[in-house]
């Protein structure tokens, strides 16, 4: 539970109540009660095993994809419970895009292909390809690298611009959330900084829920953050507030590397 | 490392001073028993190499003196020297197209099942198993099983279908096994991808699971198939006829097929029927490499667009 004295957040775009999350009979989540703010970043810390990664992946429906997962409580977007029985899992991972730790371009498809999987994979109609095409790569920061090789398959491209690909793709089907699931986890220092750029100036536009084991990282681009620890929400406060007052003593052991 | 680029194989002279002594213990007694290693591996490659070589040559040469375009176009005969291959060469192909057709969409199918939609329960444990066990099933029980089934019970006929049939009942498990295997090779990364973008299963498997499976697919279809282009016991168990002097026209029609047409060559006491089977032999093996060969092309052409 979040210390009642932090600042109210703006608006909630997400909320989770009471989640509880389980693989097999091992219980990931202890049941998490959050609200993640509409277009700001709000970052998830924690060490490895802490349930971060799993917290995120209840919120676009991925968690239930693995076999023998399991989830209780309520999730809702917009007020709207996302495990209702009228909502299909297809449609709100369109608006709840997710990127992942290792990036995972598609490796038959060229660059831009790639871009429009996510309409071709909905069977959308694609009205303006190359509009789609430019807008989602330049939102992504990766066009002025790949304008010119379009045709091309994507794995050739370096780590960072991989993940950037990975992340056009995500934006071209126009998302309202993006989750990232420490993204610059397996990137240098440089396409790290590239892609926290990114993520900075997408939150004008997105909701963006960012998982790291990265402190620092979160202290640079998240506007929220969030400590988990052995699947419960210890405390979630403003990035700044958090890291210079935290209120449990565990996120202080943890943000001053006591563990983790 | 202290390893000289080029093996030498001369022991080393007794007056060059020892090396220093390496954590890894004597290195140059290592490195004799790695040389003989070698070289037991070098002659374990040979020595079939060799054999299959002299067969090959033997065979050539008995063949080459009748291997000329006659024969490739002319009908079997009772005069050796007149005989063809042609029904045997357009029964072979027929066979195999039709045998990809039937075995390529089930074994296809059931692999998609088997690794995609089914749930890991005591059904599917059990048709796995059976399905490994098929694949060592000998060729001849197929042969019976096709006589049964299409042969007499859905009164098919000696025919090219009820050929094709048992064929494809046979490379059936090779099939599914192979598919399965590319299937799985595709990492979860990637499907997971296609299901956060908003993708049902059925479209993530066509659009981005299938494409990344297929040349992998493809290698174990084509060898399953060639393998049923050699294949001769179920075919004459299902009654295939060694004599046909015409080309199939339907796939009801009887047939006759390379290995079949070889063997009742081989049987003949006449040598000259001998010299038409060794003529046979190449072309069945021509046959086969042309196979494996579109089969390389076909995959180095999928691989170089996907590059991994």
């Amino acid at each position: 539970m979040y210390a009642e004295n932090t600042a109210e957040p703006p608006r909630a775009k997400l909320r989770t109540e009471g989640l509880r999350a389980w693989f097999g009979h091992t219980e990931a989540l202890r049941g998490v009660t959050l609200r993640l703010p509409e277009r700001q970043v709000t970052a998830i810390i924690g060490p490895s095993g802490c349930g971060k990664s799993t917290f995120i992946r209840c919120l676009n429906r991925m968690h239930e994809v693995v076999p023998g997962a399991r989830l209780e409580g309520r999730v809702t977007l917009d007020g709207q419970d996302v495990y209702a029985p009228q909502i299909n899992p297809a449609r709100l991972r369109r608006r709840v895009g997710m990127v992942f730790q290792k990036a995972n371009p598609f490796p038959t498809m060229s660059i831009r292909d790639n871009v429009l999987a996510g309409l071709k994979l909905n069977r959308m109609r694609i009205e303006d390809p190359e509009v789609i095409v430019e807008r989602a790569l330049r939102q992504a920061a990766l066009w002025d690298e790949v304008k010119d090789e379009l045709d091309r398959s994507g794995v050739h491209l370096s780590g960072g611009q991989q993940q950037r690909l990975c992340i056009a793709r995500c934006l071209a089907l126009e998302p309202e959330v993006l989750l990232m699931d420490e993204p610059c986890s397996a990137l240098d220092p440089i396409a790290t900084a590239k892609v926290e750029e990114l993520i900075r100036d997408l939150s004008e536009r997105y909701t963006v829920v960012l998982v790291t084991h990265n402190m620092q990282q979160a202290a640079r681009v998240a506007d929220y953050t969030a400590f988990f620890y052995m699947g419960e929400l210890v405390e979630y406060a403003p990035t700044d507030e958090l890291f210079t007052h935290p209120e449990d003593r565990r996120t202080e052991d943890y943000i001053t590397g006591r563990f983790g | 490392m202290v390893t000289p680029s080029q093996p030498e194989l001369a022991p080393v002279a007794p007056t060059t001073p020892p090396a220093e002594p390496s954590p890894l213990g004597d290195q140059r007694s290592g490195r004799l028993g790695e040389r003989l290693f070698t070289l037991v591996c070098l002659l374990s490659l040979a020595l079939p190499l060799l054999l299959l070589a002299l067969l090959f040559g033997q065979t050539l040469a008995d063949a080459l003196p009748r291997l000329d375009w006659a024969f490739l176009t002319s009908f079997p005969s009772s005069r050796p020297e007149a005989a063809g291959i042609l029904p045997a060469l357009a029964g072979s192909a027929v066979l195999m197209v039709l045998t990809a057709a039937i075995a390529i969409p089930l074994g296809v199918g059931a692999a998609l099942w088997l690794e995609e939609y089914a749930r890991p329960s005591r059904f599917t444990a059990f048709v796995e198993l059976n399905i490994s066990n098929l694949a060592g099933v000998p060729s001849i029980i197929y042969g019976l099983l096709g006589l049964e089934l299409f042969v007499r019970a859905l009164s098919l006929g000696r025919s090219l279908l009820a050929g094709a049939a048992t064929l494809a009942l046979l490379v059936l498990p090779m099939v599914i096994l192979s598919s399965r295997e590319a299937l799985r090779a595709v990492p979860l990364s990637v499907r997971e991808a296609c299901f956060a973008l908003g993708a049902d299963r059925w479209q993530g498997l066509r659009r981005v699971v299938l494409p990344m499976a297929a040349p992998g697919m493809l290698t174990g279809i084509i060898l399953a198939l060639a393998r049923a282009v050699g294949e001769t016991a179920p075919l004459v168990t299902i009654g295939a006829v060694a004599y046909v002097n015409f080309v199939p026209s339907s796939v009801l029609d009887e047939f006759t097929a390379l290995p079949i047409q070889i063997f009742s060559w081989v049987s003949r006491p006449q040598l000259a029927f001998r010299a038409n089977a060794s003529a046979g032999i190449v072309v069945l093996l021509a046959f086969m490499l042309a196979l494996n060969a579109a089969a390389i092309w076909l995959r180095a052409r999928l691989q170089r667009r996907i590059d991994w």
